[in-house]
């Protein structure tokens, strides 16, 4: 589904990415894990070429969208969801409205199929109550989770999750990975996930990568990720208190 | 595509060499600059295909024509008042004065009316869409609507020239007007020019030409003024400080082409 062939990215005369290779498998849900700071998001961004390859390309499917034109590159970016950390809404729109932004401009549903495909999403994210509200006027956490509504609103078939737990409490986060895991299962969506949330990723990822110095230098599934000697894992994992035995019990 | 992506390049050792890097980092940012905006010129007959989009259209006509008005009032009123006093003084000492109405309406419909309206809209409009754009820009807003396939460009930048190029204009007479009637108090007031004979004498210089090139002037300036201040914005990186940076350059670029522009479209409409 997603594929990165050799990917090097140089950012501030450093490689950020340094030939990274690997791929996501449809309907998967993708983790990547890894210290500040060493070009998740990077990554992230590279598969709806928010950011070009230095070198390298990026395949979504049969589709190198890392050299597509204009009218391609729309059309593939069409079958995304993103949500950004921030929540990236719009300042100057209600949360509804920036929720039923991508249904008002890129689809030709009537004004009440799209109330009904945003209470739904509001009602997802458990912020049915605040529709009306502007941006402004609710916390972070709530704009992630309008940002979240927002990324899955048009029922994308891949969706990018960049931290969508960061900043939340242990309960609202829980709910979003249930979510993210909810729309994998339901609908068969193909996630991608930047985390530093190791315990939600453990939950949630059918696979989990280790990013460190533009490298994956550990990508396996929960149980093996978890049981691996290699050393960044090791030592990100023991950060924050996960053992094989500790993940046993939350699973 | 928007690129967001820093340039980076080896500064080179001799001054010469970095003078040469420097003129090309200029010229890349000027064709970027006009590529974006004629991207929007060419988007703005989509905008009004869509109500939704003309709604928007309207909201920037409202924020650029009746928001500036106060502003553009005070200004055209006071510009025609001081060109009529400076004009004024000069005259009398030949006892020309009844001839300030004709200095007024010649010097407002050519260049002060637009210049000025133009002044006022890169500090009040132009500066505010540099910030606006460039915190959604380091708020990661545009990168979501890139996301979403929506046209940062079609969505925020063509309403906003869209606008520009059908207010402007309209400013620019209408400060036209306010100056002529601000000379026309001072000539009353202060240079005992009776009112009929001030207007009899502006409005037999006043030429259409005069008027054309000067509306002309005004929809240029306008169309710089909102792609500067829209590429400051969508290019914005470092956050907070960028903005201001942002801001800062959307303004000085903007009256600099203002002059620039206005000196080259004068000296293609009026033979020497």
């Amino acid at each position: 589904m997603i594929r990165f062939e050799h990917v090097t990215k140089r950012l501030g005369g450093r490689n950020v990415l340094d030939d990274l290779s690997f791929e996501i498998k449809k309907g998967e849900v993708f983790v990547i894990v890894g210290p500040s700071g060493t070009g998740k998001s990077v990554t992230l961004k590279h598969m709806v070429r928010l950011l070009t390859p230095t070198s390298g390309s990026v395949w979504i499917e049969n589709t190198e969208i890392s050299a597509s034109d204009s009218d391609e590159l729309n059309r593939v970016r069409e079958r995304f969801g993103y949500l950004f950390q921030g929540g990236a809404l719009l300042g100057w729109m209600s949360v509804a409205d920036n929720i039923a932004l991508p249904l008002r401009e890129k689809t030709r549903l009537s004004e009440a199929e799209i109330a009904d495909r945003v209470a739904e999403a509001l009602r997802m994210v458990g912020l049915e109550n605040d529709g009306d509200k502007m941006p402004s006027e609710i916390s972070g956490g709530m704009q992630k989770r309008a940002g979240f509504a927002r990324a899955i609103v048009r029922r994308p078939e891949i969706v990018l999750y960049d931290e969508p737990t960061s900043g939340l409490d242990p309960i609202t986060a829980r709910t979003i990975d249930r979510l993210i895991h909810k729309l994998n299962a339901d609908l068969g969506i193909t996630s991608v996930v930047v985390s530093h949330d190791l315990q939600g990723a453990l939950l949630i990822a059918d696979r989990i990568a280790m990013l460190t110095g533009g490298r994956f230098v550990e990508v396996s599934e929960p149980k093996a990720f978890v049981a691996t000697a290699q050393p960044d894992v090791r030592g990100f994992l023991d950060a924050q208190f996960i053992s094989k035995k500790g993940l046993e019990g939350m699973m | 595509m928007i690129t967001r992506e820093p340039f980076y390049s080896d500064v080179p050792d001799s001054l010469a060499a970095r003078g040469w890097r420097a003129v090309l980092l200029a010229l890349g940012e000027v064709g970027r600059a006009t590529s974006m905006t004629a991207h929007a010129l060419a988007a703005c007959p989509l905008v009004i295909s869509r109500r939704r989009w003309r709604q928007e259209l309207v909201r920037q006509m409202y924020i650029v024509g009746i928001k500036s008005l106060p502003l553009i009032s005070v200004v055209g009123l006071f510009t025609g008042m001081i060109l009529a006093l400076q004009v004024g003084l000069e005259l009398r000492r030949y006892n020309q004065e009844v001839y300030i109405g004709s200095a007024v309406m010649v010097s407002l419909l050519r260049e002060m009316g637009p210049f000025m309206s133009g002044i006022v809209l890169a500090a009040c409009v132009g500066s505010s869409m540099a910030a606006q754009i460039g915190t959604m820009t380091v708020n990661d807003e545009i990168a979501a609507l890139e996301t979403m396939s929506i046209s940062p460009i079609r969505f925020l930048m063509a309403p906003r020239i869209g606008a520009m190029v059908l207010m402007t204009p309209l400013l620019s007479f209408y400060t036209c007007v306010l100056g002529v009637i601000g000379g026309g108090v001072v000539g009353v007031t202060q240079l005992n020019v009776p009112w009929d004979q001030y207007i009899s004498m502006a409005m037999d210089i006043a030429r259409m030409r005069d008027l054309y090139v000067g509306l002309l002037k005004a929809l240029v300036f306008g169309v710089v003024v909102t792609g500067v201040s829209c590429y400051e914005g969508f290019t914005t990186t470092q956050g907070a400080v960028g903005v201001g940076r942002a801001t800062r350059r959307s303004v000085i670029t903007s009256i600099l082409l203002i002059l620039i522009l206005g000196y080259i479209v004068t000296r293609l409409f009026y033979d020497l």
